[in-house]
């Protein structure tokens, strides 16, 4: 047999079919649903008189709408309709799901690995573009749009080509303090956020072998923005470890006969990639992005960048709308910009190592004079409780922050977290498109432990420094 | 799903790369639980001076004048000419139905992204991938030519422009099928039911953790 990448294994065994023109149906394993981009979907099945086509590969859960502060008023009428609506039809269809006071509750992708209701080796989607975060497991999982999750709730497979495969290796180990997401912010300033298009990404090297498994969900989480439709790393130990014993996992033989098939979720030796990306770790640093697209990226070390060195004139353009939006002048140094707001959260960044890497930031210390709102917003209800067992609340909230509830929060700001017109954020979600975290609101997208000592010193530090 | 034959349809250019769905159709526009109304909130934070709410009236709202679709002579377009990389982001399908319902039905750029791509196919809406120079060209003439408009023949797979010169395009042979037919996916998927039906057997078998 001719050596398979690990995207060219976990295709085949979800081959149902292939028409030969290089329209291929795929089986998906498990579907997550939210209530942003459901509605549409139960609505057009009703219309069509059509039924649920494996009720136990779904599971549902709010997240996107989700007030943060208190649990019991959802001021927003209009959000409130969302949320019920998504209520209304999983009871209605009895699809499996979690419900906005379950403990379990959470962000789609950090709820999905945590209860190991993803599995690797599975085909997942999720009608959101981060769905790429179960990569991690070792999983082919992407996100769909909303007449996609009405196909998988109809038919339980998705009409699907192929896409290239893409190797990212990071060799050495990253230095200290610089993290997953600094690496992913680095990969994508490299590719650009269309350099993906058309590939699924899997994440190799000594980098990623040395990276938690919190850690890799970060990278894949960001895979999207590389413009990729996947993100993925091979299973090893430490994935099998990580399953292990979640409420969904498979257990007794059941597990024994899973982990032996999951030991061949990894490339083989000599298997061949369409486009191959080598990256030296030691070239990574504390990332801070300067403009409205994650590709617009530098190291905090460096300089808002000048548009008239840009030769390509669409870039330059780009660059300098980008700056206008932003409020940047060019050569300004990173370090010298003042952020407004903090926010630690969404699927990029709230799980607890995070929180942990946070909190050591600001420990003991007070945030800034400046800073008007500090927010952390735990991934799920059980990233939460596990904080508070470990008094990261109290760090928090001693120095000033915000502890809130789970949800999206102000990753796009749907509920009533989000920027004010001309506000600076210091953010560790992964948009950083104009409006994304409020109108007129402007992002820079940074590590946990980046965003929390900038919360601290009121601008960014190179945290390196701070040892 | 509304077919697609031929369009002869007035062309407006978004001159920017990496258009993302984020502003195609901002969050608060999420919330609804429809498929309808969206097309007046299409670009809502470049095309209006004050933040577009749910449900509003868009009729008194103050335009960014300058804002392309706000120009007189890009008025009821149906092709939007785009860069690199448009539509990428976010999955909501929203945003192809913020396009759709304002009055686009053909989108031309140098690449889309993704998901963005396959929610077009889902919905009628033809996106043609050309190769960048084409593209530019395409870019110079629109700005040149007040009315510049291209007709589009899918069957053919041609872009006829006002002077009569023809351009070939690319495009998937089964989603050139289904957009020519207006065929609905699941209809189709459905009818391989047994198939599908095949599949989870023997993957049961294969990996009953899957089917516990
Ligand atoms: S946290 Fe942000 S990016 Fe992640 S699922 Fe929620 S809205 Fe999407």
């Amino acid at each position: 047999m001719t050596a398979r990448t690990l995207y060219d294994k976990l295709w085949d065994d979800h081959l149902v079919q292939d028409t030969g023109d290089g329209n291929c149906l795929i089986y998906i394993d498990k579907h997550i649903i939210h209530e942003v981009t459901s509605p549409q979907a139960f609505e057009g099945l009703r219309l069509a008189g059509r039924q649920p086509w494996r009720l136990s590969a779904n599971i549902a859960v709010p997240d996107h709408n989700v007030p943060t502060r208190d649990r019991a008023v959802i001021g927003d009428p209009v959000s409130k309709l969302q949320l019920q609506t998504l209520d209304k039809n999983v009871k209605h269809w009895r699809i499996p799901h979690i419900e906005l006071h379950d403990e379990r509750q959470g962000i789609v992708h950090v709820m999905g690995p945590e209860q190991g209701a993803c599995l690797p080796g599975m085909t997942i989607v999720c009608g959101d573009s981060h769905t790429t975060t179960n990569g991690a497991l070792g999983a082919l999982a992407f996100g769909i749009g909303t007449s996609e999750v009405e196909h998988v709730l109809a038919t339980q497979t998705l009409p699907l080509q192929k896409a290239r495969n893409m190797l990212v290796k990071v060799n050495q180990r990253l230095a200290e303090h610089v993290s997953a997401k600094d690496l992913i912010l680095h990969i994508i300033g490299k590719t650009g956020t269309a350099g993906g298009t058309g590939f699924v990404i899997e994440f190799a090297g000594d980098a990623i072998t040395a990276l938690s498994m919190e850690a890799r969900m970060t990278l894949c989480n960001m895979a999207i923005e590389a413009g990729a439709r996947s993100g993925m790393v091979a299973v090893d130990e430490k994935t099998i470890e990580y399953v292990k014993g979640r409420p969904f996992a498979p257990t007794g033989d059941l597990w024994e006969q899973a982990v032996a098939c999951w030991r061949t979720l990894h490339s083989d030796p000599d298997a061949r990639f369409d486009a191959v990306l080598e990256i030296d770790a030691a070239d990574v640093a504390p990332a801070v992005t300067w403009g409205t697209s994650p590709e617009m990226v530098v190291p905090v070390t460096g300089v808002v960048p000048d548009p008239e060195k840009e030769a390509d004139p669409v870039k330059r353009e780009g660059m300098q709308q980008a700056l206008a939006y932003m409020d940047l002048q060019p050569g300004t140094a990173i370090t010298d910009i003042k952020v407004d707001k903090v926010f630690i959260g969404s699927c990029t960044n709230s799980r607890i190592e995070d929180l942990r890497a946070a909190a050591e930031r600001v420990a003991g210390r007070k945030i800034a004079a400046n800073i008007t709102e500090a927010l952390i917003v735990p991934g799920s209800g059980v990233v939460k409780k596990q904080a508070e067992q470990e008094g990261l609340d109290t760090l928090f909230l001693e120095a000033g922050f915000e502890w809130r509830e789970p949800g999206c929060s102000m990753c796009l700001g749907m509920n009533e977290d989000r920027l004010n017109q001309g506000e600076r954020c210091a953010s560790t979600s992964n948009r950083n498109f104009e409006g994304r975290q409020g109108p007129g609101g402007r992002t820079h997208l940074v590590s946990p432990a980046m965003a929390a000592a900038a919360a601290v010193a009121g601008h960014f530090v190179d945290i390196r420094e701070q040892g | 799903m509304q077919a697609f034959t031929t369009l002869v349809g007035l062309v407006a250019p978004i001159d920017r790369p990496n258009v993302d769905t984020d502003a195609i159709i901002p969050k608060q526009f999420l919330k609804s639980i429809h498929r309808r109304g969206f097309g007046q909130f299409l670009f809502d934070e470049w095309r209006y001076q004050d933040v577009g709410e749910p449900g509003q009236e868009c009729a008194e709202r103050p335009l960014v004048t300058d804002f392309v679709l706000n120009l007189p002579r890009y008025q009821s377009a149906e092709v939007l000419l785009a860069r690199k990389n448009f539509g990428c982001g976010s999955s909501r399908e929203h945003a192809v139905w913020a396009l759709r319902e304002y009055g686009f039905r053909c989108l031309i750029a140098p690449s889309f992204a993704d998901i963005f791509f396959s929610n077009c196919g889902k919905n009628g809406v033809l996106a043609i991938q050309l190769p960048e120079e084409t593209v530019d060209d395409l870019f110079a003439r629109v700005f040149a030519h007040e009315g510049y408009q291209l007709s589009i023949d899918l069957a053919a797979q041609t872009l006829v422009q006002p002077d009569g010169e023809a351009m070939e395009f690319t495009i998937d042979p089964a989603l050139k099928h289904r957009l020519l037919n207006g065929l609905d996916d699941i209809a189709l998927t459905l009818q391989n039911s047994a198939a599908i039906k095949d599949y989870e057997a023997q993957r049961a078998r294969q990996a009953p953790w899957l089917f516990s």
